[in-house]
């Protein structure tokens, strides 16, 4: 099977920018109505659904930012009343606060269609073991890759993250074919089986669908060179669902699917469209989304959009591989992480400054973060392990707020850098 | 009783001298001291004559530092003095969290003790007829 929905997936694109038309004036009729968060922007704004004539009008339309997600935490956001909501995902927020997004049945169903069409686009077939590292839980990959696998008839193994012995064990007893984890992670496995004995090129694993961090065509190589499979690049954020689009066995660009998601690259400074081809950040509405759709949302992510028809047949525009963030956002073994968390917890520790440094750096292909911060002059120390116990309760404090682990080191006061103007606390040594 | 200051410091080349560069140019002279030693930063404590001179130009200085109670016991300089005391301290319970010890011209030899319940080995002490009470200059 070369298409999973292969009338809409090869339909002329003048085709579906009608379908993208009708869509878009039918949500902007749909959140005007139902959703608190747009009607009272809207009318901010002066807008009416009126305005709202062809696809040239979206440029009328404000842009959707995280901040007003956070503002609208929990239910602020939803178009729908909570009795149609069937489900939950949320991501860590900057000051404890988590990003919630909420999805009705429908919802569910054209997230995994998306993830459906992408499967079938890059090979995956129903004969397919699919070993799913990624998080099960709030975190959008597991669940998102699990039913997306069992929908096209393949096999989930749903492993979920960690435990990288087992992994391997699992892979290598079940004869895994595919395997869905974060580019670092399946460095970190090939490494970690050569010490078990075991030749990833001697398993059965075929081809892998990376994503949930950056990464870069060299990665991509290493990879392939490392463990002998085809390595394949998938994108999507909770707001928008979860995991969305992959690459197709062209290996180039990412098929955003028209008929659910209309996409434009803006440049983060002016909020003006850069032209065919060149980078900007990605802006997405949601065209199918019912409980939480979303209108111009700023995804930070930048990357070059591509509408020439691909040489696998499908008419739908490609985004290529995300080349970084527009906003301070990093992403540290897959979890995103906005300094001002890092920040927020500090600032609660009264034995600790405001100066901090952020460090990252990859050891044995997996990320790790340090937090530097000064003492402050309220800290009272005589022994060393009062030193240890301050930084464990700050990591603890982290692990909280983050959902990963960072390691503190408590450094002198005076020693950190100072910035005047914007501060660059992060140092990334990471090759990604 | 005597007030003894801890000083955070980095385990990097350097740190101790500009430690002991402030007191220097303060004209601060050490009667004891000691680095408690933990891999990536230490602890470094010590008694000085001038005491609140030394805090406050550490403090001002940037470093992390704590001034804490700690008591003192002044023994003739002979076998046996510190198993004494340390046994007597141990018979009442009194937990020892830490001891160093120094000599100087001035006084006998004198042990300082960080120990965790400092009223009851205050105690012990006064009444083995060893506790420090004077100055420290």
């Amino acid at each position: 099977m070369m298409f999973w929905s292969p009338a809409i997936e090869r339909m002329p694109m003048e085709e579906l920018r009608q379908i993208q038309e009708k869509k878009l004036k039918a949500l902007v009729r749909n959140v005007y109505e139902y959703s608190p968060f747009y009607k009272r922007k809207f009318r901010e704004l002066g807008i009416h659904p009126t305005d709202i004539q062809s696809l040239e009008d979206l440029k009328k339309l404000p842009f959707t930012k995280k901040q007003d997600l956070r503002d609208n935490y929990p239910f602020g956001m939803f178009a729908v009343p909570l009795s149609q909501i069937v489900r939950f995902h949320a991501s860590s927020g900057t000051t404890g606060k988590p990003t919630l997004v909420g999805y009705t049945e429908d919802d569910i169903r054209v997230w995994v269609e998306s993830l459906c069409r992408g499967f079938v686009s890059c090979g995956v077939t129903n004969e397919d073991i699919m070993q799913i590292a990624y998080g099960y839980g709030l975190f959008t990959g597991g669940l998102g890759f699990h039913y997306a696998a069992e929908k096209i008839g393949a096999t989930a193994l749903p492993v979920s993250a960690g435990n990288t012995e087992r992994q391997i064990n699992l892979m290598k007893d079940l004869g895994v074919t595919v395997i869905a984890c974060t580019p670092s992670y399946i460095l970190y496995m090939a490494e970690y089986a050569e010490k078990m004995g075991i030749n990833i090129r001697e398993t059965d694993l075929r081809m892998g669908i990376f994503g949930a961090e950056p990464w870069s065509e060299e990665t991509r190589r290493r990879i392939e060179d490392k463990t002998g499979i085809t390595a394949y690049d998938v994108y999507g954020t909770s707001e928008l669902s979860g995991p969305l689009f992959t690459e197709c066995i062209e290996k180039n660009g990412l098929h955003v699917w028209a008929d659910h998601f209309l996409i434009e690259v803006i440049d983060p400074k002016t909020g003006e469209n850069v032209g065919e081809g060149e980078k900007g950040e990605l802006v997405v509405t949601t065209l199918s989304k019912e409980a939480m759709p979303l209108i111009r949302w700023r995804t930070g992510d930048i990357t070059i959009m591509e509408t020439e028809k691909c040489n696998c047949g499908r008419t739908h525009p490609r985004i290529m591989r995300i080349l970084g963030r527009s906003d301070d956002m990093l992403i540290v073994r897959g979890v995103n992480v906005f300094p001002s968390q890092i920040e927020h917890v500090l600032m609660q520790i009264p034995e600790v400054s405001e100066h901090y440094m952020i460090i990252l750096d990859r050891k044995e292909e997996l990320d790790e973060m340090t937090v530097q911060v000064e003492l402050s002059d309220k800290v009272s120390i005589d022994k060393p392990v009062d030193v240890l116990n301050l930084a464990r309760k700050i990591e603890e404090k982290l692990k909280i707020i983050l959902g990963i682990s960072a390691k503190v080191e408590l450094v002198n006061p005076g020693t950190l850098q100072r910035f005047e103007g914007k501060a660059k606390r992060v140092i990334d040594k990471r090759r990604i | 009783m005597i007030k003894q200051i801890s000083v955070f410091v980095e385990n990097k080349p350097g740190r101790l001298a500009a430690i002991t560069e402030v007191l220097y140019k303060k004209g601060i002279n050490l009667r004891a001291f000691m680095i408690a030693d933990a891999g990536d930063f230490g602890i470094v404590r010590m008694v000085v004559d001038k005491t609140e001179e030394a805090f406050n130009a550490l403090k001002s200085a940037g470093f992390a530092v704590t001034l804490n109670d700690v008591l003192a016991v002044e023994v003739e300089d002979k076998p046996g003095e510190l198993y004494r005391i340390s046994k007597a301290l141990g018979e009442e319970g009194v937990n020892i969290e830490y001891v160093y010890a120094f000599t100087s011209e001035k006084h006998k030899a004198l042990i300082i003790f960080r120990v965790g319940e400092l009223a009851k080995a205050k105690a012990v002490l006064e009444k083995l007829g060893v506790l420090f009470k004077g100055k420290i200059e």
